[in-house]
């Protein structure tokens, strides 16, 4: 592993890791139109592409807001701060019937406590559902944003515990068990969603090959691929043209420290 | 004006809730009734199916305190911060006491809506290929009636009581709320007994001056309690903020089963209703809640017809 303290990008890199995922997050989202913003990491993501690369982005928030613009950051997506200046605010059913299930959301942005490689997703239990290890907090909106969006983007830092070769509970389908099977699927089951297109790591960059399965494209700037394989439950697809992820500009730094997330919530 | 429904929350809880019932109090982060939920722990109901599309804390306060056998949900935690610490020390592990029914957020809202029209299911397009139908039985796959393919039911909700908190309602109990609406339509018409729960009881012609705001007619609702405060540490647009300080706090003491306890006497046995919380909590807290600035919606004139 190169050099450096803990939760830094590398010695003498000038941001954190935390903060590499969150600009690589962002970024992403360049040319979408309309965002189903997830609890957690997504919302300080999307809010930073909202200020830089997608400017024009819509933010729907499953409280019932389309076209929010949040004047602060705020540690629960349901805050004042997304209603007041918003285009609409609709009751939930509005917002899940009309927006997500009637086919309007072109990103929905996840965050996760497990993923497989075929990005489907647990956020239900730790270990057995009747007498679990550990109560994670369920669906919230995910099972539906994950069926109905257009396409899933998911941010999560990658660990041995969080990148499992076998979820202890699929409470969010992505690609199932294989491109193959997830196409075929979706097309007989009438899903609007395409399944998920990227997941974004402290890390570097995954996207989906043609077997569906997610695949190293970036490597931050201080991580290695040893690091990476020590954090996955199953040996990586990586591209043969693995490149390195741009570190952060001082702007997108200073929009994050300054603006967004000034107590360090979501980038400790 | 006559058949004033306005009454104490101890008059309210007293004659509406019983043991055994099934409560929602509901709220999407915004105006969730703390002041309803603590005179429930105060008149030590007990066996209530809580129902709630996201417990927050004042379930984990309510299930810490006992009142529930069963929660039906659709998200778990303490936004932003983590876990519902008292009801995960009863949901994991071989001790794992309190019954869960868990749907996703759609599910839910569904769930209301379908009781609020008196309908048998409400079908969605959620669960497919989701371990969610497997662990919950009642959410089941239907075949179109008009063949086009396969979606997922669920049951109507109805409680038995909900409690919703609003920005104003007459005595009548003539509701309206802005800011996020969540699902307390659907959870109020659901109901066989509704409680309103306000920051300020207005005239009628208040009401009457802007109907597009009404969310719920008195004529659904059978008491209006007025408890300004009665949604913190929850919060009330245009009024007051979220506490998140309290959102923190809540985390370690949550996490220790000695300090929950003192925490739910000092807070909530101990005091006889919200107006002393409010003053327990103090001018200078409460006033660090109001919001930094106005910003008034453009009045719109409905014109008069005669």
């Amino acid at each position: 592993m190169t050099a450096g303290r803990p939760g830094t990008g590398g010695a003498d890199a000038g941001f954190t890791k935390s903060e590499m995922m969150i600009v690589a997050a962002a970024r992403e989202l360049a040319g979408q139109r309309v965002c189903f913003v997830g609890v957690g990491l997504p919302n300080i993501a999307v809010n930073l592409a909202k200020r830089t690369v997608a400017p024009e982005m819509e933010l729907v928030y499953e409280a019932g807001v389309f076209g929010a613009r949040p004047a602060r950051l705020p540690l629960s997506i349901g805050d004042p701060t997304i209603v007041t200046g918003a285009t609409a605010v609709t009751s939930m059913w509005e917002l899940f019937a009309y927006y997500l299930q009637g086919g309007l959301i072109d990103v929905g942005f996840l965050g996760a406590a497990q993923i497989d490689r075929f990005g489907n997703i647990n956020t239900t239990v730790i270990g057995d559902y009747t007498r679990p290890k550990t109560r994670l907090p369920g669906s919230g909106g995910a099972c539906e944003i994950a069926i109905n969006a257009r396409q899933i983007f998911v941010i999560m830092r990658q660990s041995a515990r969080s990148f499992v070769d076998r979820i202890d509970f699929r409470t969010s389908p992505g690609n199932l068990g294989g491109a193959e099977k997830s196409e075929r699927i979706r097309r007989e089951q009438g899903w609007l969603g395409r399944g998920p297109s990227v997941v974004v790591t402290d890390l570097g960059i995954w996207h989906f090959d043609e077997t569906g399965e997610m695949r190293l494209d970036f490597l931050h700037p201080g991580a290695t691929l040893d690091e990476v394989r020590a954090t996955l439950g199953w040996a990586p697809h990586v591209s043969a043209s693995l490149a390195p992820t741009p570190a952060p500009t001082e702007e997108e730094l200073r929009l994050i420290r300054d603006e967004l997330d000034p107590e360090g919530m979501y980038t400790k | 004006m006559s058949g004033s429904k306005v009454a104490s929350m101890r008059d309210a809880i007293a004659t509406l809730v019983c043991d055994g019932d099934t409560v929602a109090i509901e709220g999407f982060t915004h105006l969730i009734s703390f002041a309803a939920g603590h005179e429930i722990i105060r008149q030590r109901r007990r066996d209530l199916v809580l129902a709630r599309m996201t417990p927050d804390l004042i379930y984990d306060q309510m299930v810490a305190a006992g009142v529930a056998r069963r929660l039906i949900f659709s998200w778990l935690g303490n936004p932003g911060v983590g876990g519902l610490n008292a009801i995960r020390r009863v949901t994991e592990g071989a001790d794992a006491s309190l019954e869960l029914e868990e749907y996703s957020h759609f599910g839910m809202v569904a769930r209301y809506t379908a009781g609020a029209a008196n309908l048998p299911f409400m079908p969605l397009r959620s669960y497919f290929e989701s371990d969610l139908p497997r662990v919950n039985p009642l959410i089941r796959p239907i075949a179109s009636p008009y063949g086009d393919g396969t979606v997922y039911a669920v049951p109507p909700l109805k409680p038995d009581v909900t409690v919703i908190h609003a920005q104003r309602a007459d005595a009548a109990g003539n509701t309206q709320v802005w800011g996020l609406l969540g699902c307390q339509k659907e959870a109020a018409f659901a109901a066989r007994r509704v409680i309103v729960v306000v920051e300020e009881l207005v005239d009628e012609a208040v009401i009457r001056a802007d109907p597009n705001r009404t969310i719920v007619p008195g004529i659904v609702v059978d008491a209006v309690v007025v408890e300004p405060w009665g949604a913190h540490p929850s919060y009330v647009q245009g009024r007051y903020d979220r506490d998140n300080r309290f959102y923190r706090d809540w985390d370690p003491i949550s996490r220790d089963p000695a300090a929950t306890d003192a925490w739910l006497r000092e807070w909530v046995y101990d005091l006889d209703g919200r107006a002393a919380y409010a003053e327990k909590l103090g001018q200078e807290r409460l006033d660090s809640l109001r919001p930094s600035g106005s910003a008034p919606s453009g009045a719109v004139d409905y014109g008069e017809y005669r």
